[in-house]
């Protein structure tokens, strides 16, 4: 029993790292029907943008809570900057093009990110400061530290804001409108192309939150870092339903669940393996994801 | 099949793909003689040097790279071999990927006419490469990949290094005659042979001693959450806690093994020895590995190569640098013997190898692999660094 409540925080706390990417997959999808490929090296970004703010500060050894979120934040403004360039460079000059175009460039985006990290700051990993000292809390025999609490609240928090701009915000009803139909949004006065810059500046600071929680928590770093956990987060937005924020949250908590629960068992050499399968199987069968609603899509 | 522009892309894709490796076999298949590096008998003597200078294993890289240029160094002041010709050392980079390695050797034996191989330390890599040095009939020595089935390739490979099946076994005696482990547990990474081999090799072993061995769990490089895995372990309360990997993924297992409250001594093979592992931190205490040499070995011969690697890079050489200067010896001593740089007769003198090395005494068996003892080091960290122990020797 103790063993199973382990296992479920485990998972619980894995999957709120794939749930942080999902959400931004799925905002930037909600908004453009555009699969961001390049989120999870946004991701990646947020990660080493964290790493250098960290070490410019000396936090490793003389770690501190508040200088972690001053570091935090520094690396969501970078991260934002960067996700506004990747949207007016890469994707506006094709946005009026065919769907697949976009959805072409974003892989290539991914792939430069990737490779254009190894070249700029190498293959080797690195290993990410303690900025906040890792502390293990017990309750009734379930360990969990307290960096994997800070992921699960703030995957939760996240949520919820989004959630909030989305629906409860100025900003937000333009998103939607912009979402709903490009081109009469415009019409209706909508500043379309600020839209979209910003929810790519919001998607991309939230993967840059995301890097540097889990790099606090799994402190190994480097530009490979975004590619697995990005397409399990993929995963995760479409098990869920993607364009659907809570469905995200969901998908990555079910993704993270099921991959602890599998490396519990004697099977935990296909635990990569099934994330992908899942995927597959709900193509199949309910390729709306859990909680997405399948309308007739207005192009 | 028709290639149309109907043809769905990804179809026109894969037949390109598909085409472009048919090319790549064609080339990769035009046979050129190895003696390239030979032709002058009077010129400097190739030989090539590849490794993991960057990604997962570049501690590995860095270490051999830098006692094979010592090592190399060396041989050239002291005049040289063969009637005073100079090694010239080519080293390539194969970022840690296996696939890498079979490019960097096809490139130094077929472009830059290398006539000795040397690398690599990751056991996966070594076996991606190997074939190729076989297949043009170069001598390719790895300092230290210990999984058995890289000398089986064939008989143009060597290693300086003590073998898995041993090293194992090492480990396993360990655990029950000086920690009194009675229940192991032992996780691997699927990914690398290494790690597979050590696995099989530490379960055969500590069973024939009398202990139980849970089933073994698995992870993949580059993993970095082990915390579902470990806590399967701690339910089942084992005394030790073997990790069979490399040390990237050793430090964090550690970390989070000792965040889960499992306090039991974790033990580990020669992939631990790596700068990184000290990120494992406290964690790292109240472990122990198996080695191929003790830098606080008072024998003159690893003292005089602890001083002078120590003066040049400013840091204490490592098990892998050792191994790495030892197989540069070992290499020039069979072209002295050979009298040649000739292929077949290199390999035939280095299958005759019996030196004193840092590492021991080489002497190269029937399967092109070598005896030796090996030794338990403790790991500690104090002070923000790591410290290996010497503990005992364990002779084969």
């Amino acid at each position: 029993m103790q063993t199973f409540l382990q296992q479920t925080i485990n998972g619980l706390s894995l999957g709120a790292i794939y749930a942080l990417i999902a959400l931004g997959y799925t905002m930037v999808y909600g908004v453009l029907r555009l699969i961001n490929f390049a989120h999870g090296d946004v991701y990646m970004l947020g990660a080493f943008a964290g790493y250098f703010l960290a070490n410019a500060l000396q936090l490793d050894a003389n770690p501190s809570i508040l200088w972690a979120i001053v570091v935090t934040i520094g690396a969501m403004a970078i991260c934002a900057v960067i996700g506004i360039l990747i949207e007016r460079l890469a994707y506006r000059p094709v946005r009026h093009h065919s769907r697949l175009t976009s959805l072409i460039t974003a892989i290539g985006v991914s792939l430069l990110l990737e490779y254009g990290g190894q070249v700029v700051f190498g293959a080797t990993p690195r290993f990410f400061p303690q900025m906040i000292r890792s502390r293990t809390f017990v309750l009734g025999g379930v360990q969990i530290t307290n960096q994997s609490l800070l992921i699960i609240l703030l995957a939760v928090a996240v949520m919820f804001g989004l959630h909030f701009i989305v629906h409860r915000t100025k900003i937000g009803k333009a998103m939607r409108a912009t979402s709903y139909n490009l081109a009469v949004a415009k019409l209706m006065g909508i500043n379309t192309d600020r839209v979209i810059a910003f929810t790519f500046a919001l998607g991309s600071a939230l993967a840059a939150a995301g890097g540097v929680m889990v790099a606090l928590s799994i402190p190994r770093i480097d530009p490979l870092m975004g590619l697995m956990t990005g397409l399990k987060a993929f995963v995760a937005a479409v098990l869920g339903g993607i364009g659907n924020i809570p469905g995200a949250m969901l998908g990555g908590m079910l993704i993270g669940l099921m991959e602890t629960a599998l490396s519990a068992t004697a099977y935990s050499t296909y635990r990569d393996a099934v994330a992908f399968g899942v995927l597959i199987l709900i193509l199949l069968f309910r390729p709306a994801g859990i909680l997405g609603t399948s309308g007739t899509d207005k192009v | 099949m028709s290639v149309s522009l109907t043809t769905p892309v990804w179809k026109r894709g894969l037949l390109f793909v598909a085409g472009a490796s048919i090319l790549s076999l064609g080339v990769a298949c035009e046979r050129r003689p190895a003696t390239g590096g030979d032709t002058a008998d009077t010129g400097e003597i190739v030989i090539g040097m590849y490794g993991s200078l960057t990604g997962d294993g570049a501690s590995f890289g860095q270490s051999s790279r830098e006692a094979t240029e010592l090592a190399v160094d060396e041989v050239n002041t002291a005049g040289g071999i063969l009637g005073g010709r100079k090694f010239k050392l080519l080293v390539e980079d194969d970022q840690s990927k296996p696939d890498e390695a079979a490019s960097a050797v096809t490139k130094l034996i077929t472009q830059d006419k290398a006539v000795a191989i040397l690398g690599e330390v990751a056991s996966r890599r070594s076996l991606a490469a190997a074939p190729i040095a076989q297949r043009y009939a170069v001598p390719m020595i790895t300092p230290s990949s210990t999984n058995e089935r890289v000398t089986e390739v064939g008989d143009y490979i060597f290693r300086v290094c003590f073998i898995d099946p041993f090293q194992g076994e090492v480990l396993a005696k360990f655990a029950v005659n000086d920690l009194k482990a009675k229940k192991a547990a032992v996780l691997k990474d699927i990914q690398q042979d290494y790690s597979v081999g050590l696995t099989d090799s530490i379960t055969r072993s500590f069973a024939a001693l009398g202990g139980q061995v849970l089933d073994p769990v698995s992870y993949s490089s580059g993993d970095g959450d082990f915390r579902a895995v470990l806590t399967q372990i701690r339910s089942q309360k084992p005394d030790v806690v073997f990790v069979t990997g490399y040390y990237p993924e050793a430090a964090i297992i550690a970390r989070q093994a000792r965040e889960l409250g499992m306090n039991m001594p974790l033990l580990g093979g020669d992939g631990w020895v790596g700068d990184a592992l000290q990120n494992g931190r406290e964690a790292l205490n109240n472990t122990y590995i198996s080695n191929h040499y003790s830098g606080d070995n008072p024998d003159p011969v690893v003292q005089n190569f602890v001083t002078t690697y120590t003066a040049r890079f400013k840091r204490e050489p490592d098990a892998i640098a050792a191994l790495a200067y030892d197989a540069v010896k070992v290499l020039a001593d069979a072209m002295t013997r050979a009298n040649s740089t000739d292929g077949p007769k290199v390999r035939d003198a280095l299958a005759k190898t019996d030196v004193a090395g840092v590492t021991g005494r080489l002497k190269i068996n029937a399967k092109r692999n070598m005896e030796k003892p090996a030794v338990i080091q403790e790991v500690t960290f104090k002070d923000g660094k790591v410290k290996f122990v010497y503990k005992t020797t364990i002779n084969p």
